[in-house]
């Protein structure tokens, strides 16, 4: 019996929090490729420490929602969820390239996949580009767009800024938006000064954050002065010092995070017949006609 | 369909008679599939009874008077006859399945370690109840011998499934415990401010389980494991221990000085009026707290992180040392003092009345002490908190 369990940030304070996860495990149970899809949060219940005892299967894949490497992928939740002799080295990673670790989980005394992080896969790259299609309802958006790809800098965790410029540079590779570039919150670039970064007189704005909270509804469109305080709300796109903003929010809450979690799973060793096929299908954004 | 409900004759006029159950084709066959599994001769048990393959694919039945040679059509009559045992059997072989936690509350639901066959069949028919946390749930059986489950607040009791929003999907449970009946978020999901309105009138075992787990997230995992005697507690100074980054500093509140501090935050947080799991973590292994730990069916194992979180708050506040403030209040503003921390710490703010100047936490009383208490700083009886602000 094969299991999935995402595990997430969650929040004490904000309900929008924990909605993409649940969104997510269920466009994955939709597939049919787990038996059973189980979610776990940091904040919310059941907890890290509890979430593997409320699991059946014996072959469980562990998928952290989290957009980068660092404090909690490599602490915080091998700790809470008891992973035997876990230590980051098990990884093996560069910051990027963490893939999965096979350890005996002291809760349950199984064996559990403890996947890398959905941030830093490669497909990520496409979700960000999805999101980009979502907020502007364009399946071709690129011609005459720029794209800025914006997370923490290095001040709270050097993998931060790595992914969102691993995200960037491989979405400029592709040639489809006219700039991409990666801002930062903390840091230069940064994404305060967003219409000095582009030519373009179009702007998407990707945040590369799970869910929308404090940091992508108050303070991301106030430092870029999409409002001058949140509560009065922005249109998308909004026009900042000539530059047309198109803010598209949290890109953990696009529906092909779920694509990611699957591929996290996969890359780990989960059998998942024709579930990727069938995420990138349903979750694709109408082509209007 | 066979007379199963003479067993209940003998037990007197006023107990509940077991209902007619028709052998259904899917426990048949479950009951042919079992016995096709097995070696020739390698009895299959219900209660009261054992059926077995012989040699020649004939059945054996044995249940105090043993029959032999019985073709599958035999079986199937002689089955039919014990429908509620086989159906039994079924349900929970077959249909709850294997897994601990799952398997233990739904036989918990209707005592079936403790129980006949008749006696739960006749009690089902007529609805057992069980409470779990604020839930209701009732479980009945169907002619069938199917079990289902009608799962709601309990404030709900009694109330027409049609005046209830009606939902069979485990997972809409999710959307019923994010907010309480004023809207606000329940950052906790065993806080006693489950709303209610709802109703899942139709569950099979399975989705009964997955409504409680997605309610009371773990609840009947940690309760299974408590009742198999393997509950592991972490108490307050290992999970203190345990924290890291921002949440580091709260081993430093405990100073081996004693305990008192948790027994405060067990007070705040775990007492059964903020928390329906019954707190089964103490200090230490060898200290438990002075405060009651709550009567809960399920144990809370460990300090959830909302105790945490408010911990590192406290940790911060309790470093201060006190100090000397003076200022004057009347023997009813003390009181009234006393009344507003006490509404607020019960969360009975809104219950009071408007005009109700009788009591201390009444907005206007509120608003009256403030305007002739407060400097234009909002200072209490006009002393600043730091002296040298002055
Ligand atoms: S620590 Fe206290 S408040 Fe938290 S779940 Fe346990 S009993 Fe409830």
């Amino acid at each position: 019996m094969q299991s999935l369990v995402i595990v997430a940030h969650g929040s004490h304070l904000n309900p929008e929090s924990s909605a993409p996860t649940y969104d997510h495990a269920d466009t994955i149970r939709a597939t049919g490729a787990f038996d059973e899809v189980r979610t776990g949060f940091w904040k919310e219940e059941p907890h890290f420490r509890e979430v593997l005892r409320t699991v059946e299967g014996d072959e469980v894949y562990v998928v952290p929602l989290f957009v980068s490497e660092g404090y909690f992928t490599e602490q915080v939740i091998p700790r809470e969820l008891r992973l035997d002799g876990w230590d980051v080295s098990e990884w093996g990673s560069d910051g990027l390239s963490a893939d999965q670790a096979t350890l005996v989980a002291e809760d349950i005394d199984r064996e559990v996949h403890y996947c890398g992080p959905v941030g830093t896969h490669r497909a990520m790259t496409d979700v960000i580009v999805r999101r980009a299609e979502s907020v502007t309802d364009d399946p071709d958006v690129g011609d005459d767009f720029g794209l800025a790809v914006v997370g923490h800098g290095t001040e709270r965790n050097e993998n931060s800024a790595k992914a969102i410029e691993y995200h960037a540079d491989r979405i400029a590779e592709r040639d489809r938006f006219d700039e991409v570039k990666a801002l930062y919150m903390d840091e230069e670039p940064e994404v305060d000064d967003l219409p000095e970064h582009f030519e373009s007189d179009d702007v998407v704005l990707v945040p590369l954050f799970i869910a929308d909270g404090y940091h992508t509804q108050e303070d991301i469109p106030e430092d870029v002065g999409l409002c001058e305080d949140h509560t009065e709300g922005y249109d998308v796109p909004e026009t900042v010092d000539g530059t047309r903003i198109w803010y598209a929010g949290a890109v953990g809450t696009e529906p092909l995070m779920a694509d990611v979690v699957l591929e996290r799973a996969a890359d780990a060793g989960a059998s998942l017949g024709t579930a990727l096929d069938d995420v990138r299908e349903t979750t694709r954004v109408a082509t209007g006609d | 369909m066979g007379d199963s409900t003479s067993a209940t004759d003998e037990a007197g006029d006023d107990a509940p008679a077991v209902p007619d159950i028709d052998l259904p084709g899917d426990a048949f066959d479950a009951v042919l599939d079992a016995l096709a599994d097995r070696e020739a001769g390698d009895p299959l048990r219900f209660e009261g009874f054992s059926v077995a393959r012989d040699e020649d694919a004939e059945f054996v039945l044995d249940g105090g008077d043993r029959r032999t040679g019985l073709s599958e059509r035999d079986l199937h009559a002689a089955l039919d006859e014990r429908a509620p045992a086989v159906t039994d059997w079924y349900a929970f072989e077959r249909v709850v399945g294997e897994f601990g936690p799952r398997r233990a509350f739904v036989r918990w639901i209707e005592d079936a370690d403790g129980e006949t066959v008749a006696a739960r069949y006749a009690a089902l028919a007529a609805g057992v109840e069980r409470a779990w946390g604020e839930l209701k749930i009732t479980a009945t059986v169907t002619d069938r011998g199917e079990r289902r489950y009608d799962v709601r607040h309990a404030d709900d009791a009694g109330v027409p499934v049609d005046d209830l929003d009606a939902h069979d999907d485990p997972l809409d449970a999710r959307d019923l415990v994010t907010l309480d009946e004023k809207g606000r978020y329940r950052p906790l999901k065993t806080a006693p401010s489950l709303a209610g309105g709802w109703v899942f009138p139709d569950l099979g075992p399975r989705d009964l389980y997955e409504t409680v787990e997605t309610i009371y997230p773990a609840t009947v995992a940690n309760w299974h494991r408590e009742r198999e005697g393997n509950l592991d507690v972490n108490h307050w100074r290992e999970t203190m221990e345990r924290q890291s980054g921002i949440y580091g500093v709260v081993k430093t509140w405990d100073r081996g000085e004693g305990h008192e501090h948790v027994n405060w935050v067990a007070e705040a947080c775990c007492d059964d009026s903020q928390c329906l799991k019954r707190r089964e973590w103490g200090y230490d292994e060898d200290t438990d707290l002075d405060v009651d730990g709550g009567d809960g069916v399920f144990p809370c194992r460990e300090p959830c992180s909302v105790v945490v979180s408010a911990a590192r708050k406290w940790t911060r506040l309790e470093s201060e040392q006190p100090r000397t403030y003076e200022f004057d209040l009347t023997p009813s503003e003390k009181e009234q003092v006393e009344d507003i921390i006490d509404a607020v710490a019960d969360g009975r703010t809104d219950e009071i009345r408007e005009a109700d100047t009788k009591e201390g936490a009444n907005r206007y009383r509120t608003r009256f002490l403030r305007a002739k208490l407060f400097d234009d700083e909002g200072n209490l009886g006009g002393v600043p908190t730091d002296a040298d602000e002055e």
